[in-house]
């Protein structure tokens, strides 16, 4: 036995972090998938975090599987336990152990002895010589040599391998001959650990209640549920990594639901743009034809239709954006995440133009808010962002089962019908009758009388072009007037209390959510009370300000190097600058709990000290 | 884009289409355009068009770019819902547009600029997908707007009005066309009524991307000697390969048609396009030919006109995309949402 007795580890049960470093291309996606959902079948609240290179094949590749009883979601900068299966991120894997984790490796070939640690368990494992012998051809036997570490890790931490088993029965349900495969090298790999260490290890797995009612999704594919739902017919898209998997989605998803089985008819209409620029006019020019429209992005995407955005504001016409955000400026890391495209969204294009954006902290609002997107759009008369990243959208995350109410009905706004056309003497485009900022539209096709020209130049309130400022600004004052309306409808931010008199605050958005639900209580656990104010959309209702107004010092979580977040706040409230305190993680890799806990703990001493 | 309304003025007597319309209610308002340009004249052409083919105005939507041309839809059709886009972006709010409602007839208008420049992936695209829309380009060879600058259609060679002449080469949208498969690709002269009229008409019953390429003379920077887009050159320089009939669906029934040069092109919807050859070796289902042809007159300068180029069972975008035959806006919400039932459903392989 490798184990050196010397080395301390406390007991952990179903509260573990597993890392697994692969490489890209090896099939090493299905078995990590597999280990997270054999945990999720347990019963053990878990999230998986895919930190993957932008490479098709050849590159590292790690995955993370955080366990947790208390239902935390977030990376927290523990190992537990390391699967070190890529030769060429050996010593940086072995490096990042937590001190009395463990490290597996493949034992099939020798290892430099230097490349050890006193303070961590070092396990060998012949994956690779088991495949070899039991497998063929080669690209089998890489497969069957990731699929064997999980078989590992199920005797190692008690892990129920009949769950495995039946996750593979479901898996390859047209292909039993791959249940047996799969399986036996399931049983390689939980046979010789099980012969050679000491199992469970202390870091292990317990059955628990912890995920009934549970699903895990990624935020993509709940973001396509929420567009298919809400009536969404036209997406138009140019792939970009982190958004690729929405469209997919939503393919798969309207085929399964939305083409008529006898005639083989398409109740959607998806179009491939040439390019991103198309992609938005393809969109804006559905929205204007009456449909509900979407396409899919990321950063490099929204610079490019932002042209046509501030033409969508200043024409009025509804349109469903997608940003998932990935590390920038310019490309930068596209398939490592980030909060950056705040700004980008918020007041995107040339000439005063500001747009609703919503920023979804989940799946599950990834699924809500794409709905109430497409209310917003058309409601508004006016492009929507909904906000996620690569974390929400790529990575499967534990949420409540998704629920519809089928009472439901889409708010498409102010549209006249040729009824009320019919019976009205004259109809102007941009004429605000109601005060509330949105004049009512109509559809093409619909009477002669609705006509109207869209232009994207100077216009006055009956629609005709002007170039008399009087005129052009009656409308643009207008639109303020619309955004003040937005600002009612907009989903409010959720406050949570600490229960305790503190002027401290913490303001964080989107994807930071869990490291924060984490870091709230481990501040705690040191004396450090906070109330915690999510963002939930923007422009941002008053309880943002009431909330900046009772605390003294209010952080300011988010992953981008600027605060772009704390800038839109100094910008869009009254708030006292020297009150926002910046927290920033924005290496691309999901913000960890343990950062948000030390800025802010390290923040508040100095304050004490000074 | 005009900001003066045209005055309609009613007398007996006047001419109405099978709708009970007359030419007056297919009009728009007044041209801002300046005098000459061979843009109103096209305006007057698609007047025409649309008001013998007697088709309801609420029913079309009109789209353009940025440009001169671009200026042109809020000069026809008032009854037609109206869209004046960003540079170059004309084709791509088309294709949205359609991809929710099929029914609408789109015409986009487009200058050279603005489809063969800034615009010239989308004008390609929708070529290649075969977008139902008629997609005339008012070509003069400049830019109008900003003051006389070469386009990317000016002929090398060609002079500007103060004198420089133009080094690079030109973008024939028409061989472009060709190439990217398009269906339809025709030319004409805005000078050309008697032409462009029944062309426009067959493109609208065209079940695909119909491109005609029109050379429509810049009165104000490019009429000059030394242009090859001024109406004298053009008038010189024109060679008509093929003259166009069309014959609407309820006629084409009755209608014999002559051996001989004359070609019957049948469409979908029932129409005809007679197509008569005045080259006669000239036969506008042979792309290679069209190509050839058009290469062949480019060398002797000549600027050929006519229908060049026509396939009219190329599957159109929505035959491409398997869209339902009823409009996606047609659909009511009952028809597009799952329900409750399937959600449940189907997260059961998330547990």
């Amino acid at each position: 036995m490798l184990v050196s007795h010397s080395t301390k580890t406390t007991r952990r049960v179903n509260d573990f972090v597993i890392k697994i470093g692969t490489v890209n291309g090896t099939g090493s996606a299905s078995a990590n998938s597999l280990l997270m959902k054999a945990l999720f079948r347990m019963g053990i609240p878990v999230t998986g975090k895919n930190l993957f290179p932008s490479n098709i094949q050849g590159l590292p590749t790690w995955y993370e599987v955080r366990a947790s009883k208390d239902g935390y979601n977030a990376r927290t900068g523990r190992v537990d336990v390391m699967v070190a299966m890529n030769a060429q991120t050996y010593a940086r894997d072995l490096a990042e152990v937590s001190p009395g984790g463990y490290l597996i490796y493949d034992s099939s070939w020798p290892r430099a002895k230097q490349l050890a640690r006193d303070d961590i368990h070092i396990i060998g494992i012949p994956l690779a010589q088991m495949a070899n012998e039991n497998f063929g051809p080669s690209r089998v036997r890489i497969l069957m040599k990731n699929i064997a570490y999980v078989g590992a890790l199920c005797a190692l931490m008690n892990i129920d391998r009949a769950i495995v088993r039946t996750l593979l029965e479901e898996t390859f349900a047209a292909k039993p001959k791959l249940i047996d495969s799969n399986f036996q090298a399931i049983s390689l790999g939980y046979d010789y650990a099980l012969k050679h260490y000491d199992c469970p290890l202390p870091v292990q797995a317990e059955p628990m209640d912890g995920t009934r009612g549970k699903i895990l999704i990624e935020g993509n594919a709940a973001a396509a549920l929420g567009c298919l739902y809400a009536g969404a017919t036209v997406g138009a898209w140019y792939p970009i990594t982190p958004s690729t998997s929405l469209m997919d989605a939503f393919e798969g998803y309207c085929r399964q639901f939305r083409r008529d089985p006898d005639t083989g008819e398409n109740r959607y209409c998806i179009v491939q743009a040439e390019d991103e620029l198309a992609a938005a006019g393809m969109v804006i020019g559905a929205g204007w034809a009456g449909a509900r429209a979407f396409t899919p992005t990321s950063g490099p995407g929204i610079s490019l239709m932002g042209e046509f955005i501030g033409f969508a504001y200043y024409t009025e016409i509804p349109a469903v954006f997608f940003d998932i955000q990935r590390v920038g400026p310019s490309t930068g890391m596209p398939t490592r995440t980030q909060q950056c495209d705040i700004m980008a969204a918020a007041y995107a294009s040339h000439g005063d133009t500001r747009h609703p954006v919503l920023l979804p902290a989940d799946p599950g609002e990834c699924f809500k808010l794409s709905v109430q997107a497409f209310d917003l759009a058309e409601r508004l008369q006016t492009p929507v962002f909904v906000l996620s990243d690569l974390d929400i959208g790529m990575n499967d995350w534990m949420v409540p089962e998704l629920t519809w109410d089928d009472k439901y009905q889409p708010d498409r706004g102010k549209v006249l019908d040729a009824e009320q056309l019919q019976n009205m003497e004259k109809y102007f485009r941009f004429l605000d009758v109601d005060g509330d900022g949105i004049a009512a539209r109509t559809l093409p096709g619909s009477h002669p009388r609705g006509a109207y020209f869209v232009r994207g130049s100077g216009h006055n309130q009956y629609g005709g072009y002007t170039e008399d400022g009087s005129e052009y600004q009656e409308v643009v004052d207008r639109l303020l007037v619309k955004w003040e309306t937005a600002r009612t409808l907009m989903p409010a931010a959720q406050v949570t209390e600490s229960g305790h008199h503190t002027k401290v605050g913490i303001i964080a958005y989107g994807s930071s959510h869990g490291a924060i639900v984490e870091s709230l209580d481990r501040l705690a656990d040191n004396g450090i009370y906070a109330n915690y104010l999510r963002l939930r959309a923007f422009p941002f209702g008053d309880e943002v300000q009431a909330f900046l107004d009772r605390h003294d010092t209010v952080f300011v979580v988010e992953q981008n190097r600027d605060g772009q977040m704390r800038s839109l706040l100094l910008l869009e409230t009254e708030v006292d600058r020297d009150k926002l305190v910046s927290v920033r993680h924005y290496n691309g890799m999901p913000i960890p709990s343990d950062v948000v806990t030390r800025c802010v703990a390290q923040h508040i001493r100095k304050e004490a000290v000074a | 884009m005009t900001f003066i309304a045209k005055p309609k003025v009613k007398w007996s007597g006047q001419r109405l289409n099978e709708l009970g319309l007359s030419i007056r209610d297919y009009e728009g308002g007044l041209s801002t355009l300046c005098a000459g340009c061979g843009h109103d004249s096209v305006t007057a052409a698609i007047v025409q068009a649309f008001w013998e083919l007697a088709i309801r105005p609420e029913q079309v939507i009109k789209l353009s770019g940025i440009g001169c041309s671009s200026k042109t839809p809020a000069y026809f059709l008032n009854g037609a819902h109206g869209f004046n886009s960003v540079h170059g972006r004309m084709p791509s709010v088309a294709t949205g547009a359609l991809a929710a409602n099929r029914n609408l007839i789109a015409v986009g208008i487009s200058g050279d600029g603005d489809s063969l420049s800034i615009g010239f992936g989308q004008f390609a695209h929708a070529v290649r997908r075969n977008l139902n829309v008629l997609y005339l380009i008012e070509n003069n060879g400049v830019y109008g707007l900003t003051k006389g600058q070469f386009s990317a259609s000016a002929d090398p060679g060609s002079t500007a009005k103060k004198g420089e002449a133009n080094k690079a080469q030109a973008i024939d949208p028409i061989a472009t066309a060709i190439t990217l498969g398009g269906s339809f690709a025709a030319r004409s002269f805005s000078g050309d009524k008697q032409q462009l009229v029944p062309l426009i008409k067959a493109g609208l019953a065209h079940p695909g991307c119909a491109v005609i390429d029109i050379v429509s003379p810049c009165v104000t920077f490019n009429d000059h000697d030394g242009s090859t887009k001024s109406y004298a050159w053009t008038r010189a320089h024109r060679e008509v390969a093929t003259a166009t009939d069309f014959v609407p669906p309820a006629k084409a029934i009755e209608t014999a048609y002559d051996e001989g040069d004359s070609v019957p092109i049948r469409l979908h919807d029932g129409s005809v396009i007679k197509l008569k050859k005045l080259d006669s070796s000239y036969d506008p289902h042979d792309r290679a030919r069209a190509l050839q042809y058009l290469e062949q007159h480019r060398a002797r300068q000549q600027i050929v006109t006519g229908l060049l180029y026509i396939d009219a069972d190329l599957p159109e975008f929505h035959a491409l995309s398997g869209t339902a035959s009823k409009s996606l806006t047609e659909h009511s919400f009952a028809e597009l949402n799952p329900g409750a039932q399937a959600l449940a459903k189907l997260q059961t392989s998330l547990k």
